[in-house]
Formats: structure tokens, C-alpha cells, sequence
């Protein structure tokens, strides 16, 4: 079962099932490490609901929200 | 002559190497159809003279972004011997992307893998040889910080010059196809690169968990900020003050007496046009430079990124990211180094609408007019509440301003930043940062500023036989033509007269009221109390805090921006708004009080 990135709690990670983006930002995801079937971890989140940190291989990033709610990530190991 | 251009994606150390290569000759390039600078510099490489160009960093070839596009239309237009390509060691596994869409291309690459070092403390082994074979193409591990390799990489750019003697064009179906290259990435990564099976907890991770701490990080970066602050002005404006001085002086020791038997008129244009033109655009070079110095620090740190991420919740309401609020703070020191500053933003909307925002910020010359008027005019008792309610107001005004532009200067690129691992600066390319943006504020603002002074110069002695700034010069016709635009305000002639002279900077705007009420400085705060009530005083307060910014903010908007709409805009905007803000307290308070 999956949800979207946004709703992995800090701390947890998960594999990418789907992006549910339009090509610009999928490229640009891409670009940044992020496709189907790589595994992300949440970092944290910045107060006031702002952006999440997220790791991808040996990459730190941060995304607002409502990027992330794109993503769609299997919660898992 | 040659061409090699460097390519990589942003945070991989790209520009270190770049002035590895070249050193501080790099001058800002112009190519037909690139709207962005382009730093570029010639070497002697071998026996042949070559250009080298730091071309944007990227992440994608068929990206999206202006800097993806100004990369493709670079690489579209302009043929070259080689693709020079710096990889972050760290991140193969998804760097590898780039040579893999820029191999389609059929021009001669050479693979940098940077950072080597950084790579190597967390146990990542690459396969150099299986790497070259790959990609058909010599792969260098270096480490551009240290130095370490660059020998190396000269060499073997003679090498492959010679061999490669011809500029070559970019095949033109590359940039249209867009490659599946995922499966065959991953393959390679997975050939080429071992990871270790658990990652150690690195420094970087341990300072952020206070640096970004959910309580303490805000509160941090405010400190960061306060002595960032401190540090540039503290140190620059002692310099500013330091470089007015030494012009004073050798106004009145050498200028002076050398055209004393000049015509009035002339003399005055030489002494208090030209010069003070001139004495406004150099009085800024220390503030400029010690701003990017400082700045240079406070990036190649990795912080800018983390302040980013710590104030993105406020900052993304308005349109804006936390880096633009980053210059908005240093913007009440100065305004014209904060605009220059904007340029650790790539989307040029986002840049546009920060630099309409930063002019808001109280600057220290603004704050040496408010504290002049508020001493004279208010009693001890409300000064500071005075004072308060206009740093207030200035916040209020570059938010406002946001909000309101913001569905113009909509920014599409989503915020996705890299958080690099924290890192030293680079101590020995510090200094070129500094030296560019002081040479580029010279030659591109310099003329328009000395421009501008002239112009008001102008209207203020015009005609020469008249009081300077009096009710018969050309200010005094336009001050009176004025006159009921600024009467609901309740700012008279006089004062709309000097507020003519802070166009050229804000601080003279006191002497200029001494010069157009005729007194010294120190019967000028007893002038102005006698003149003034406390809500005119305000009014004309807050119109001195909001109205246009003075000339040299304007130029350098009007150059980073490149676009003489937004200079018109910068210009435009603050004056009705000030007009607005001064008209409904100036009547709101009259009626009540």
C-alpha cells in the first residue's frame, strides 16, 4: 500500500512506487536522484509546517510538502 | 582558438575548479542568445591559447529550468574541442546521468569525479578503469579544494587537445530525444561504484540536528544572521566611512584649490557633480566587497541552503523562498549589496520579485535620516517607540510587496534544494567573488549612478545665479509643481525639495534640508522642531522609508536584473506606496489628533 511522501513521519523511509508529476518536475526529480523503485528516508521536518528533508543515496534535499505529496512511496525498511 | 567548456550539476565544486584552472583572469562572457553571465578565461594550455566556460550547473540536459535551457542553447550554438564534466564522488550513483545524456552529443568528454576525498571518508569505492570504458572517456579523481589532481587534469586536457585538435558541434537529435537512460544508469552505478553497507553518522548529520533543530533552529539562524550582519557592516562601514573621508579631503586639499579660478557654475559641476558622482559609486566598493566575502563564506558552508529549510514555512506564503529573506536581513545594512546577492537564486522570477522587496529594508543610511528627524521632533519618551514602528512598517512594506506581486513573478521552479555536507570555505578563491562584484558594480552601475547625481545636480543649481536649492532653481519649480501632491501628506515645499536630493542616497538628505533651510547642521534639529509637528514628522518619515530607493539600488537593478521594466517598476511602485502609507496616516492621525 502506498501514500504519498508527504505523510512518511520523520525518522521513516519507503520506496518510490510512482511519480504523479508532470515531466518538468519529474525530470527535475530525476535529476536529483529521485525516480520509481529508490528507496528515501525522511530527515526531519522544518517547524511551522515547512519544508521536509529528505536523503536519496548520498543526497540530502529539501521539498516543500506539496512537492513531495507527488510522490508516491511504499513505506518499508 | 580552443574550447573546453565545464559542466556538472550544482554542489559539486564546479566553480573551484573552475579558478583552479584559470585563476582570477575570468571576465564575464557574452554569447549571442545568453541572457545569464557566463564566466569564461583564456589559458595556456601546452602550446595553444584555449578558452575555458563555466557553464551553469544543471541537472538534466532536456531540463526544464533557465539554467538547463541556457546550457542546451550554449551547447545548440556554440561548437567546442570538449566537455569537461565534474561529478560529486559522493553521488554517482545519480551524477552518472550526465555523461550518459551528454555522450549523445559526439563531442570529446573528459569525467572530473571531485570531492574524492569526501568520497573516500564514507567508504565509496570507484572503479576508475571500468568507468572509463563505460563511457569512452579518461576520468580523473580530484579533489578541486586541495588542489590535489589539477596537475593532473592540465595534462591531460594538453593530451586530449592534441588529440581532439577540431571544434566539434553537439549532434543536433540529441537535444530533442529524450534517452531512457534510467536502466543502463543504474547498471553502471552499480558496476562502478561500491557503497558501504552502512553509512556512518557524519559531522554534517550531528550539526544539524542542532543547526536544524526544531526549537533551536530558528532562534540560531536569527544569531547567524545578527553576526553575519555585524561582521559586514561592522567591517565595511568604518571602511565606507574611511573612503568618504579620504574623498572629502582630497575634495578640499587638492580639487578645490585647482579650480578655484574656475567659473561658478563649472566649478560647482566639477566639485559637486562629477565628484560626488564619482564619490557615491566608490564609497559603495568596500561595502560590496565585503558583503560577497562574507556571503562567499556563509554559502560554501552549506548554512544558505539550511536557512532555506529553516524559514521556507513564512517565506513560501509571499511567493518567495528563505533565501530571498536571507538578503531581505542584509538589506538593512545596505540595499545595493543584497541585490546583488539575489544571484544565489536561479529562477529569475523569484530574483525579481526579492529585489522588488529588498528596497524596503530600513539601510543605515535611511536609519541616519529617521534618527536625525525623530531626535528633533519627538519627545525622549516616544523616540524609540517612533523608531520601532518604523522598522515595523518597513517589514510590513517588503511583505506587502510580496504578496501583492507575487502571482506576477510566479515562480514555477519547485523548491528543491541540495543540503551539501558542511564544509570549509575555500579560503583562496574567496577573494574573487568579492573582486567580480565590485568590478561588475563599477561597470555596470558606475555611469548611471555618476549619471543620475549629475541630473540632480542639475535641477538643484539651475539657474546658476540663484540660492543652491532654492524656490528659484528648477527643484524649487518641481517642488512647487508637486506641491499638492505632497500637501495631503503634509510635507512642504522644502522638505519635498530634499527629498529630490535622497534620490542620489539617503543620508545627504540632512544636509540637503541644512542647505535649503540655510543653516548649519546644528541649528537644523531646532529648524525642523519649530517646522515640524510630530505627525508631519512621521508622515514625512515613513515617506522617506518607503519611497524610491536611492539611485545606486536602482542601478543595480536595473543591471541584475537586465531589465529596464523592473528599474522602472523599483522605481514606481515605492513612490505610490509611500505616497499611500504617508496620505492615510498623515490624514488618519490629522483628524484624530
Amino acid at each position: 500500500m502506498s501514500i504519498p511522501l508527504n505523510q512518511l513521519a520523520p525518522d521513516a523511509s519507503g520506496t518510490i512506487e510512482s511519480i504523479q508529476a508532470g515531466q518538468e518536475l519529474r525530470r527535475r526529480l530525476a535529476g536529483l536522484g529521485l525516480r520509481s523503485g529508490i528507496r528515501v528516508q525522511v530527515i526531519r521536518q522544518s517547524p511551522l509546517n515547512g519544508p521536509m528533508q529528505i536523503r536519496v543515496g548520498h543526497t540530502d534535499l529539501i521539498m516543500r510538502a506539496a512537492d513531495a505529496a507527488h510522490i508516491e512511496v511504499c513505506p518499508g525498511p | 582558438m580552443k574550447r573546453i567548456v565545464v559542466l556538472g550539476m550544482p554542489n559539486t565544486g564546479k566553480s573551484t575548479l573552475f579558478n583552479r584552472l584559470t585563476g582570477a583572469g575570468a571576465h564575464v562572457g557574452n554569447w549571442p542568445g545568453v541572457t545569464v553571465d557566463l564566466l569564461a578565461a583564456k589559458i595556456l594550455l601546452g602550446d595553444a591559447m584555449v578558452e575555458v566556460i563555466d557553464l551553469p550547473g544543471f541537472y538534466n540536459l532536456h531540463g526544464f529550468s533557465e539554467d538547463e535551457a541556457v546550457v542546451r542553447h550554449f551547447l545548440e550554438t556554440q561548437p567546442v574541442n570538449l566537455l569537461l564534466i565534474v561529478l560529486n564522488s559522493s553521488q554517482l550513483d545519480r551524477q552518472l546521468a550526465l555523461p550518459l545524456q551528454l555522450r549523445e552529443l559526439g563531442i570529446p568528454m573528459c569525467l572530473l569525479l571531485n570531492m574524492s576525498d569526501e568520497a573516500n571518508k564514507l567508504g565509496i569505492r570507484i572503479d576508475v578503469p571500468k568507468l572509463e570504458a563505460a563511457l569512452q572517456a579518461p576520468a580523473i579523481p580530484l579533489a578541486a579544494k586541495y588542489g590535489t589532481g589539477i596537475e593532473k587534469v592540465r595534462s591531460e586536457l594538453i593530451r586530449l587537445l592534441y588529440e581532439h585538435p577540431k571544434l566539434t558541434q553537439a549532434n543536433d537529435a540529441a537535444f530533442n530525444q529524450d534517452m531512457q537512460i534510467e536502466l543502463e544508469l543504474d547498471d553502471l552505478a552499480h558496476r562502478v561504484v561500491t557503497n558501504p553497507i552502512t553509512l556512518p553518522v557524519s559531522a554534517t548529520d550531528r550539526l544539524d540536528r542542532v543547526l536544524l533543530h526544531p526549537w533551536l533552529g530558528l532562534p540560531i539562524f536569527f544569531l547567524m544572521m545578527f553576526l553575519l550582519f555585524q561582521a559586514i557592516y561592522g567591517l565595511g562601514i568604518p571602511l565606507q566611512d574611511g573612503m568618504g573621508w579620504l574623498f572629502d579631503h582630497l575634495k578640499s586639499r587638492w580639487l578645490e584649490p585647482a579650480v578655484a579660478a574656475w567659473p561658478g557654475p563649472l566649478k560647482s559641476l566639477v566639485l559637486e557633480g562629477l565628484f560626488d558622482g564619482l564619490g557615491t559609486v566608490l564609497t559603495f566598493l568596500p561595502i560590496i566587497a565585503m558583503f560577497f566575502l562574507l556571503i562567499a563564506i556563509v554559502e560554501d558552508s552549506g548554512y544558505l541552503s539550511r536557512a532555506a529549510f529553516l524559514t521556507d514555512a513564512l517565506m513560501s506564503r509571499l511567493g518567495l523562498d528563505g533565501r530571498a529573506f536571507v538578503m531581505q536581513l542584509l538589506g538593512f545594512g545596505c540595499n545595493v549589496p543584497a541585490i546583488m546577492g539575489t544571484r544565489i537564486m536561479r529562477s529569475p522570477a523569484l530574483r525579481t520579485l526579492t529585489m522588488l522587496i529588498i528596497p524596503f529594508s530600513l539601510c543605515s543610511a535611511r536609519l541616519q535620516v529617521i534618527l536625525f528627524v525623530v531626535a528633533a521632533t519627538f519627545p525622549a519618551r516616544a523616540a524609540p517607540i517612533a523608531l520601532f514602528s518604523l522598522y515595523l512598517a518597513s517589514f510590513v512594506m517588503a511583505f506587502l510587496t510580496a504578496f501583492i506581486w507575487r502571482k506576477r513573478y510566479r515562480n514555477h521552479e519547485p523548491l528543491l534544494l541540495e543540503l551539501p555536507s558542511y564544509r570549509l570555505p575555500t579560503w583562496r578563491f574567496l577573494g574573487f567573488e568579492a573582486w567580480r562584484a565590485t568590478r561588475q558594480f563599477i561597470a555596470g552601475a558606475g555611469g548611471f549612478i555618476i549619471l543620475g547625481v549629475l541630473m540632480v545636480w542639475f535641477l538643484t543649481h539651475f539657474p546658476f545665479n540663484v540660492a543652491v536649492a532654492g524656490p528659484q532653481t528648477m527643484a524649487g519649480w518641481i517642488a512647487r509643481g508637486l506641491g499638492p501632491i505632497f500637501e495631503p501628506l503634509g510635507i512642504d515645499n522644502m522638505l519635498s525639495t530634499a527629498l529630490l536630493f535622497g534620490f542620489i542616497a539617503k543620508e545627504i538628505v540632512i544636509g540637503a534640508l541644512a542647505v535649503i533651510f540655510s543653516v548649519g547642521p546644528n541649528d537644523l534639529s531646532g529648524v525642523l522642531a519649530q517646522r515640524l509637528n510630530w505627525v508631519q514628522a512621521y508622515s514625512f518619515l515613513l515617506f522617506t522609508l518607503i519611497y524610491t530607493p536611492c539611485l545606486s539600488t536602482i542601478a543595480v537593478i536595473k543591471q541584475e536584473s537586465k531589465s529596464r521594466k523592473t528599474a522602472a517598476i523599483a522605481v514606481l511602485w515605492p513612490l505610490s506606496l509611500a505616497w499611500l502609507t504617508s496620505f492615510a496616516f498623515y490624514q488618519v492621525a490629522r483628524h484624530l489628533l
